[in-house]
């Protein structure tokens, strides 16, 4: 276990850095540099060279590389101009509020993808299996903004339900309005449940297939001891490193969503910077969910390994 | 946003290489593909679609290029059978020509991805040890990055056109497949012709395209195929977002989210049609890649 989890911290510190070095690829590789990004379009070139000499960007790629990490490591993510606040700060605000509506929607999808999943892949091949199959694949091939749409249009404007506007404000107002939360976390529930149903059918499918299982069955362990003795806890494994893979996937989620029904998240906050240009601000939030991605695999990995001995021992994990 | 994609990191057995291997050999795989009932549906409907939107406009001609305002968001009626937009467009016409840029983007985006993806996969799995590991360390780097935030970063700043969305939607999606081709090279590049081949001389490049390259063919027209319905999810995503293509171009997404503006006024023609055209497509293409998947005997998993 403990060379599993050298090995597997080695990488994780390995993917952090490359992931370090991208975004700062990024931000140089706008044209005109991170000075152009902060001053904008109309600024001279004498303006540029004021600015960069100002704040070291005239030094060498990897100083300027080594200054920038160092400043992320203790919690200097850059300043935004165009609010005019620290991106830093921006984030504090906006990410529990993604943190918050994120949680909620893959709690609720684990809740029901995981049992449904299962239940499709013990009764696999039948009318249930395949009914559930058709629906989860017309779920899984819908862009997440029409089920947004499709979510308006039947709950708030023709039912007059719940409104289509996310609750506004401080982080408190989420928890003052749960009836606005509704269609937020529904839409995200809906794509994971499609996502991760399919995913769960498939994992029980594999276990299914084992020599263990036939193994417990010609020794007579009855069906439901194989099923939820042996069965369940092995198809856990990967839905547990899926959740540490699906962060990236959920940001994308929840952007789309955030705009939507305007939910003031750091997806929202990432959108909005993309079009006024403001760089720090969107590089700062790649920054935040790169490594909270990493780190969250390497949890999702480590906790893999914990429920199944298999992968301390062959630790191939790819 | 497919997470199964990126799930799919193990490796094929040999089995179902071998059996593969045959498959492809003998063109069985497009007789069991033409067994599987609904990839066939699913085949007929892509193509429909791919005449819709190229072939549609030759018979149905509407102008798309001047806006009409005296005609705008009018409910379908005679002459107009799906109504009119915000700014007058004819709705049928206008999801014909979304339709062309949606596709031209997701098979020329499929392309790069997939073509990107073997050189790089295939690359990595016949060296292997640490070049092996870098390569793919870069991989999981940037499948942390979520493609979303990286495709607005890439759409702010190169002006978005049907060839940047090309490149900028392929430049995201090219991991999966980078991962599954190293898979299938790890297990290749110790088969005994790739060996001898090594023995005779032949160089590293020629290996990896005339062996490892030609014999993941089913792994990477599996992946292509699932790859489009991936791009049309991308690119719609992007254009609803509103930095898609310029106006008078167009295509689903951005059509949507036009209609967005409207679902309080209850103008269920600027939302339904280009949703339900959307969910189609990519429906088609992962009901296809599925019976490819199934034709080839592959895993079960996606890829």
């Amino acid at each position: 276990m403990t060379k599993f989890l050298l090995r597997r911290c080695s990488q994780a510190v390995v993917v952090l850095l490359l992931v370090s070095v991208i975004v700062f690829g990024l931000l140089h590789l706008l044209p005109g540099g991170p000075a152009r990004a902060i001053l904008g379009t109309h600024a001279t070139p004498s303006n540029i060279a004021a600015f960069n000499k100002q704040n070291g960007l005239d030094s060498p790629v990897p100083v300027q590389y080594w200054h920038w990490l160092t400043g992320v490591l203790s919690g200097n993510l850059g300043f935004s101009y165009v609010q005019n606040q620290s991106v830093a700060s921006l984030l504090a605000d906006r990410l529990p509020k993604t943190a918050f509506l994120a949680a909620i929607s893959v709690v609720l999808a684990l809740l029901i993808a995981v049992p449904v999943g299962f239940f499709q892949a013990v009764r696999r091949n039948r009318v249930g299996d395949y009914a559930i199959t058709t629906v989860t694949l017309v779920l899984y091939s819908t862009p997440a903004f029409w089920i947004a749409i499709l979510l308006i249009d039947v709950l708030a404007v023709r039912l007059h339900a719940v409104p289509a506007e996310a609750p506004q404000g401080s982080f408190s107002a989420l928890f003052n309005d749960p009836q606005a939360m509704v269609l937020p976390v529904l839409t995200i529930t809906v794509v994971t449940v499609a996502a991760f149903s399919r995913y769960t059918r498939s994992s029980v499918l594999d276990e299914l297939a084992q020599d263990y299982v036939r193994m417990a069955r010609s020794h007579g362990a009855s069906h439901r001891i194989i099923l939820f003795g042996h069965v369940l806890r092995n198809a856990a494994g990967p839905v547990v490193t899926l959740l540490g893979l699906y962060l990236p996937f959920i940001v994308s989620g929840t952007l789309i969503t955030e705009f939507v029904f305007n939910y003031p998240g750091i997806g929202l906050l990432a959108f909005n910077a993309a079009t006024s240009q403001d760089y720090p601000v969107m590089l700062g939030v790649v920054v935040v969910v790169g490594a909270a991605t990493v780190i969250g695999s390497l949890l999702a990995d480590v906790g893999h390994a914990l429920l199944d001995p298999r992968v301390r021992v062959s630790a191939g994990i790819a | 946003m497919s997470i199964e994609n990126v799930t799919a990191v193990r490796g094929p057995e040999d089995s179902a290489l071998e059996a593969e291997a045959e498959a492809a050999a003998g063109g069985v795989w497009v007789r069991t593909f033409l067994r599987n009932r609904l990839a066939v549906v699913g085949l007929a409907v892509a193509i429909a679609l791919l005449l819709f939107s190229f072939v549609g406009p030759l018979f149905y001609h509407t102008d798309q290029v001047h806006t009409r305002l005296s005609m705008e968001t009018l409910s379908p009626g005679t002459g107009r059978p799906l109504g009119t937009d915000s700014v007058g467009y004819d709705e049928l016409g206008r999801l014909m020509v979304g339709g062309q840029t949606m596709l031209e983007v997701a098979f020329g985006a499929a392309l790069v991805a997939v073509v990107l993806g073997v050189l790089w996969g295939a690359t990595a799995g016949y060296f292997g040890g640490l070049l092996d590991g870098f390569m793919m360390r870069v991989v999981d780097a940037l499948l942390a990055i979520p493609a979303l935030l990286l495709l607005l970063f890439l759409a702010t700043v190169f002006r978005p056109s049907v060839p940047m969305l090309i490149l900028v939607v392929g430049i995201t999606a090219w991991l999966v497949p980078a991962r599954l081709i190293r898979a299938e090279a790890l297990s290749l590049r110790s088969r005994e012709y790739v060996l001898a081949a090594k023995t005779m001389g032949v160089r590293a490049p020629t290996i990896i395209l005339r062996h490892i390259v030609t014999n993941s063919i089913g792994t990477i027209l599996v992946n292509a195929t699932f790859q489009v319905a991936d791009a049309i999810l991308v690119v719609s995503a992007i254009s609803f977002l509103g930095l898609g293509v310029a106006p008078p171009a167009t295509n689903w997404g951005a059509m949507l989210s036009d209609g967005l503006n409207f679902t309080y006024s209850g103008y269920w023609w600027l939302t339904y049609p280009p949703g339900i055209a959307i969910v189609l497509t990519v429906l088609a293409f992962n009901v296809v890649g599925d019976g490819l998947r199934d034709a080839f005997g592959l895993d079960t998993r996606r890829g």
